[in-house]
């Protein structure tokens, strides 16, 4: 019983880990007062690039550097169409998942001929698990053993980059000045263009920390996760990120939560699946994978607290003359 | 009036170009293109097999989107080639169509039925070529547990786990087979993440041999099974070198005989329209033996399996096919 719990939350933590990337990605932006519905096409380009460079260059960092690279060029395409022509922010970003979703099938295509998938990769061009220290030895302690050798050790770097990233966002946005004037511009950018910041760079550089975060959770997946990349491997997790940043109420401690619960859910209805449970008899898999979009719609309508989202998000900053 | 000469003379000699290649065959491939190491290169491969021992040439089309695959058979058919080959079941709107415009046209469709006096529908008992597997995999397991991994939840699928699951129990009646799909939308085809997930749910049960059938999907699932140092079982195409010692066998379904075949009934005369069954008889399914997988596959482990082939060709062994009723007796 303990053991099978040690393993859902095993499998929870893999899973979370680039729902917990991309939320945080989502996080950055949309404090900053520029919405990403972007974010499921940043994170499956950044996967394509990820793999596509490690297996060229044979390197798993390379991967994470050309992932991070291609996510961040996209979303400064969004920037500009959002924040320099102040376009429609839905619009531009829905125009980033399409792109995205043509432009990896066809050039993975092109360079591979694999059908849109890229070569295998070799245990040298992935992240591997990362052994922590006395992992081993600890293994046979009761309880402690299992939670430390399984659940915290023998993860990939990535894992460890994604939960830290919580707290680290959580002190960038509550404790810098960075972090005070990102927010202020998702919230009202007309006092912090009084201020004489420009609303503009901020909301590029907020736009860019998104990329950077959805470049590693594609590197993650295709790199770490799984060992290449296939058409359309992202299946819908940048939307579920997206949900979670809403649940999460824009917080970033709450995402992490948010995060881990919408990946245990994923965790348990996999290792549910098939198996009958006493009372209810077989495992209702359906409801249970459906149940992060049932959570966030019961939150947007207003029985879990209200969900504000920032006060500017989805409005283009017009300086008055 | 030397004009007149020459333009004859063209005419003349494209008619004899014409005679000389009567036969131009051509082949559509299903979305996931030419070189997917699964289901429709069996198809690219036999149709260049008979490209190199017959010296024809050959057109083929990798559709890009849903829309070309009707584009593609009416050009094919307006140029006349003769015959052309339909690749997948998500072709059979398209060819149902085509068809009737082209009554003189041969078609041929392989994973579903058109039921047209010019189309031949190819289908494969994949049921099979599982069993096989499924008896590999029981012999193969040292804890008696074995999963499958399926990709969309469909009929098709659960044909082949059904077949699976006969195979296991009949090498082994205590095993325990664990059986998973990976969803019910086109996305699980795709879904490696999912796949390897599923892989190491039924690992943690015990598992150590998993068979999918699932596309995309299943690279997770080998991928999964060669970490953990466990055995994975691919699927259409010999997936065996994926994970050189970690594949511990492929169930084949020889799209490339069925390509092969239609070509050469057609060069040959021989073509038939109607339904086509390719069972092991058949030489239409089976597994896959090569240098990747040779230390994995015992001699006891192989002559069981060839036996279970040799009764089922005879006839004394009868693998329940699942889409016959829905339901699997195993």
């Amino acid at each position: 019983m303990f053991d099978a719990a040690i393993l859902i939350l095993d499998s929870t933590v893999r899973l979370s880990t680039p729902l917990l990337l991309v939320c945080l990605a989502g996080l950055y932006s949309e404090r900053a007062g520029v919405i990403d519905i972007g974010l499921e096409g940043k994170l499956l380009a950044g996967a394509f690039a990820a793999a596509a460079a490690a297996a060229v260059f044979g390197s798993p960092w390379i991967g994470l550097a050309a992932a991070v690279g291609v996510s961040i060029a996209l979303a400064l395409l969004h920037g500009l169409a959002c924040i320099t022509f102040r376009g429609n922010q839905i619009v531009s970003g829905v125009a980033i998942n399409f792109l995205a979703a043509g432009l990896t099938a066809l050039l993975g295509q092109a360079w591979f001929s694999q059908g849109g998938r890229t070569p295998a990769l070799g245990p040298e061009q992935r992240f591997g698990e990362l052994s922590l220290p006395l992992a081993q030895t600890l293994a046979d302690v009761p309880v402690l053993g299992g939670i430390w050798s399984e659940l915290i050790s023998g993860h990939s770097i990535l894992v460890y980059l994604a939960f830290a990233m919580a707290p680290i966002t959580w002190w960038t946005l509550g404790r810098t000045r960075f972090g005070l004037r990102l927010r202020a511009v998702g919230e009202n950018p007309a006092a912090v263009d009084t201020a004489g910041i420009s609303v503009a760079r901020m909301r590029y550089l907020a736009v860019a920390c998104c990329g950077a975060l959805c470049g590693a959770a594609g590197a993650y997946l295709s790199t770490a996760q799984s060992a290449g990349f296939i058409k359309d491997m992202s299946a819908g997790k940048g939307f579920i990120a997206l949900a979670a940043l809403i649940f999460a109420k824009w917080r970033p401690i709450p995402a992490m939560f948010a995060c881990l619960l919408f990946g245990f859910l994923d965790a348990a209805a996999i290792r549910l699946q098939g198996v009958s449970l006493p009372v209810i008899g077989s495992a209702p898999v359906e409801l249970i994978q459906a149940l992060p979009y049932l959570l966030t719609v019961v939150l947007l309508a207003g029985f879990i607290g209200a969900a504000r989202p920032p006060r500017a998000g989805g409005v283009p900053y017009v300086k008055e003359r | 009036m030397l004009r007149r000469t020459l333009l004859a003379a063209t005419a003349a000699l494209a008619a004899v170009a014409a005679q000389a290649a009567e036969l131009k065959p051509a082949v559509v491939y299903d979305l996931g293109g030419k070189f997917d190491k699964s289901f429709n290169e069996a198809a690219y491969s036999g149709a260049e097999r008979f490209r190199k021992e017959t010296g024809v040439a050959y057109r083929d089309f990798e559709i890009q989107n849903d829309a070309q695959r009707e584009q593609a058979l009416r050009r094919f058919a307006r140029s006349g080639y003769n015959p052309i080959v339909a690749i997948g079941f998500s072709q059979a709107a398209a060819v149902e169509k085509v068809a009737k415009e082209f009554p003189d046209a041969n078609f041929a469709i392989v994973d579903m039925v058109v039921d047209l006096p010019n189309v031949r529908s190819i289908l494969f008992k994949e049921h099979e070529g599982s069993y096989l597997v499924g008896i590999l995999a029981a012999m193969a397991s040292k804890t008696g547990k074995v999963g499958f991994v399926g990709g969309m939840d469909i009929p098709l699928i659960r044909k082949f786990a059904c077949g699976y699951r006969g195979g296991v129990k009949a090498a082994n009646p205590d095993a325990v087979v664990f059986e998973n799909m990976t969803g019910t939308t086109g996305a699980a085809w795709n879904d490696p993440v999912r796949g390897g997930e599923l892989a190491k749910a039924q690992m943690a049960q015990g598992a150590d041999v998993i068979y999918h059938a699932a596309g995309g999907t299943g690279l997770g699932v080998i991928q999964a099974a060669a970490d953990a140092g466990k055995l994975a079982i691919g699927v259409d195409s010999n997936q065996n070198g994926i994970a050189p010692g970690h594949v511990l066998t492929s169930m084949l379904k020889r799209v490339d005989v069925a390509v092969y075949d239609a070509f050469k009934d057609v060069q040959d005369g021989k073509w038939t329209t109607g339904f086509e069954v390719l069972g092991l008889a058949e030489g239409g399914v089976g597994y896959a033996l090569d240098e990747n997988n040779k230390d994995l596959i015992t001699p006891e482990m192989k002559a069981a399996a060839d036996e279970a082939a040799a009764k089922i060709i005879a006839g004394e062994i009868v693998v329940h096919d699942y889409m016959s009723d829905n339901a699997c007796p195993y």
